[in-house]
């Protein structure tokens, strides 16, 4: 799988990671064995999986916040040893700060990255207003809607200006109609001002149990095992860019390649779909 | 359209009218029920039982204006106040202040607090009023023997909540912050005190009472001023006005600093979504 005759080397690379954990019965638990990844730079990757099979954990180990159990993770040719700079992170589940405003959620990551406070404010603003939110920037968390906060995340992380971006299942909490626009915000602040709407450069692996918005944001579309998650089959998207999130669904082109997937996909699903049955037996 | 608008401003003047009847209600049983029992106490006290052990609120308050305009036994009470206040006070900035970095260094430190954890149960079971006899004869019977026996209820009070807090920060959060390019000291900064906060804010509540009790309690195993004394002197003297006076006193700057405690904390806490706006707050 690790690509070769590439100029200067993938993104990311997994090399027959695995992750173990202690389960809490004493024994242990494989979440991800022997996966093989890579990701060019620029190249927009969007992974799909059962539940539970591990897709979280295999982003835990990209971003070195969790080392692997054995194998070798890369992040620019580097082996991972703490966190990667460039990269960017969107949690499954919410981590905006709620004693913090809009603006100083947006601006935290330049804080901490030493940019004085104005000209991080100054950043914070712009990426505010780029994901809608001019207007809201002294609420806090509390006062905006799942979508807002999912937004303000996604500021939050895009701010730091990542070469690896990270997401987690970051749109499933949405309703449909705010799903489709953030894809369409998603893909538009990706291709940055590039016309063609190819990547700014940036390196995405996106999670999602939804396979329609794989197929809609991915260059590419990764199946996972049930858990232990390995990597089942790689799908190329074939679909052209810039790409309409609400338009690209109804093409036939769209329907063929979706179903390609949801072949490889749903002999996983029903593996883990039998699994749980026989454990609640 | 118009009457739409009609409606709903009438609506929301019924709404505030109904609101402030209740809380005239609510604040005039309250006035009532001290008329009631100061009243009862008083009329027992005059005909019924013996105010030599129970004492009167009239004698009490008379007390109080005797304190206040020709001073106390030991001299004027502004003095006897002010010393037990910065006593407490002392006490209290030095105990929260360790038992905040002590309880957020140990919850961040998985080994420091295994290691420490069976000390510190130790430590919380000795009864902490006995201490103050043992500081009296560390520290004399001045200032400094006071303080310690306050800052030591202080400590322990503070300490378990910041403990407790810093043990309960969301590794959602840190992990964020950790992506985002914060170093160690920056999700200390950021992340930990700002959620431990609130449990930090909820046990000072309750730790400034435990500082004014320190400080009574250390004046009144020995000491030259201070309300301790006042009321230690009254119990000699068998003026059980005097103890209830001193109580008084002693109450009122209990409240004033819970108040300003309350203040402090809505500042600090702006960014947490209201409470119920009905909900009863005790
Ligand atoms: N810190 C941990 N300790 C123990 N087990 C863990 C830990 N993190 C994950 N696991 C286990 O690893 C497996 C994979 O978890 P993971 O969160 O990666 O799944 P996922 O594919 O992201 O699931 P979902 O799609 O539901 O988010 C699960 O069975 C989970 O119980
Ligand atoms: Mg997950």
């Amino acid at each position: 799988m690790p690509t070769q005759a590439e100029p200067d080397g993938p993104a990311i690379e997994l090399r027959d990671a695995t992750k173990r954990f202690r389960s809490s019965s004493g024994g242990v638990h494989t979440a991800v064995r022997n996966l093989d990844l890579a990701v060019r730079a620029g190249e927009f990757v969007a992974v799909v999986g059962p539940t539970g099979c591990g897709k979280s954990t295999t982003l835990s180990l990209v971003s070195g916040l969790e080392p692997p159990s054995a194998g070798e993770v890369l992040v620019h040719g580097r082996p991972v040893d703490g966190i990667p700079a460039g990269v960017g992170y969107m949690f499954q589940n919410d981590a905006v700060l709620p004693w913090r405003t809009v603006l100083d959620n947006v601006a935290a990551g330049p804080r901490y990255r030493g940019v004085a406070k104005r000209e991080a404010r100054e950043r914070a603003r712009d990426w505010v207003g780029r994901v809608g939110l001019g207007g809201f920037e002294s609420y806090y968390p509390h006062q905006l809607s799942g979508g807002m906060r999912k937004r303000v995340a996604l500021a939050q992380t895009l701010v730091n200006e990542p070469s690896i971006l990270l997401m987690d299942e970051p749109f499933s909490a949405l309703d449909v109609q705010t799903r489709g626009l953030m894809q369409d915000e998603l893909l538009r602040l990706w291709a940055g001002d590039d016309p063609l709407g190819k990547g700014g450069g940036a390196a995405v692996v996106f999670v999602t149990h939804d396979l329609e918005e794989a197929v809609v944001l991915g260059d590419r579309v990764v199946v996972m095992t049930a858990g232990p998650a390995t990597v089942k089959a790689s799908f190329d998207v074939p679909l052209k860019r810039p790409r309409d999130a609400e338009e690209i669904r109804l093409t036939p082109e769209f329907l063929e390649i979706y179903r390609e997937v949801w072949e490889s996909l749903r002999e996983e699903v029903q593996i883990t779909r039998e699994r749980s049955a026989g454990n609640a037996a | 359209m118009l009457l739409e608008l009609d409606d709903h401003a009438t609506a929301v003047a019924q709404a505030r009218a109904a609101g402030r009847r209740r809380a005239f209600t609510v604040n005039a049983v309250r006035v009532l029920l001290v008329v009631a029992v100061l009243g009862s106490w008083e009329l027992a006290a005059t005909y019924w039982i013996d105010p030599f052990y129970y004492s009167k609120p009239s004698a009490i308050w008379d007390r109080l204006v005797d304190w206040f305009t020709t001073g106390t036994s030991q001299g004027s009470i502004w003095t006897q106040i002010a010393y037990t206040l910065e006593e407490a006070l002392i006490g209290f900035v030095l105990g929260s202040v360790g038992g905040v970095v002590l309880g957020i260094v140990l919850g961040r430190s998985r080994f420091l607090s295994d290691v420490c954890a069976p000390f510190i149960k130790a430590a919380n079971a000795i009864p902490r009023i006995i201490l103050a006899s043992l500081f009296v004869i560390w520290f004399g019977l001045g200032m400094s023997s006071k303080v310690a026996t306050a800052f030591i209820l202080v400590f322990f009070a503070v300490f378990f909540n910041a403990f407790q807090g810093a043990r309960e920060v969301d590794r959602n959060l840190v992990n964020n912050a950790r992506i985002l390019g914060a170093s160690r000291t920056a999700v200390l900064r950021t992340i930990v005190v700002p959620s431990a906060t609130s449990w930090i804010l909820a046990s000072l509540h309750s730790a400034f009472g435990f500082a004014i009790i320190g400080a009574i309690v250390g004046e009144y195993s020995g000491a030259d001023k201070g309300l301790g004394l006042l009321i230690n002197h009254a119990q000699g003297t068998f003026d059980s006005a005097g103890i209830y006076a001193g109580m008084i006193i002693i109450t009122v700057i209990a409240l004033l600093a819970e108040w300003l405690l309350t203040l402090l904390e809505r500042r600090l806490l702006r960014w947490r979504p209201p409470v119920a706006a009905n909900e009863a707050r005790i």
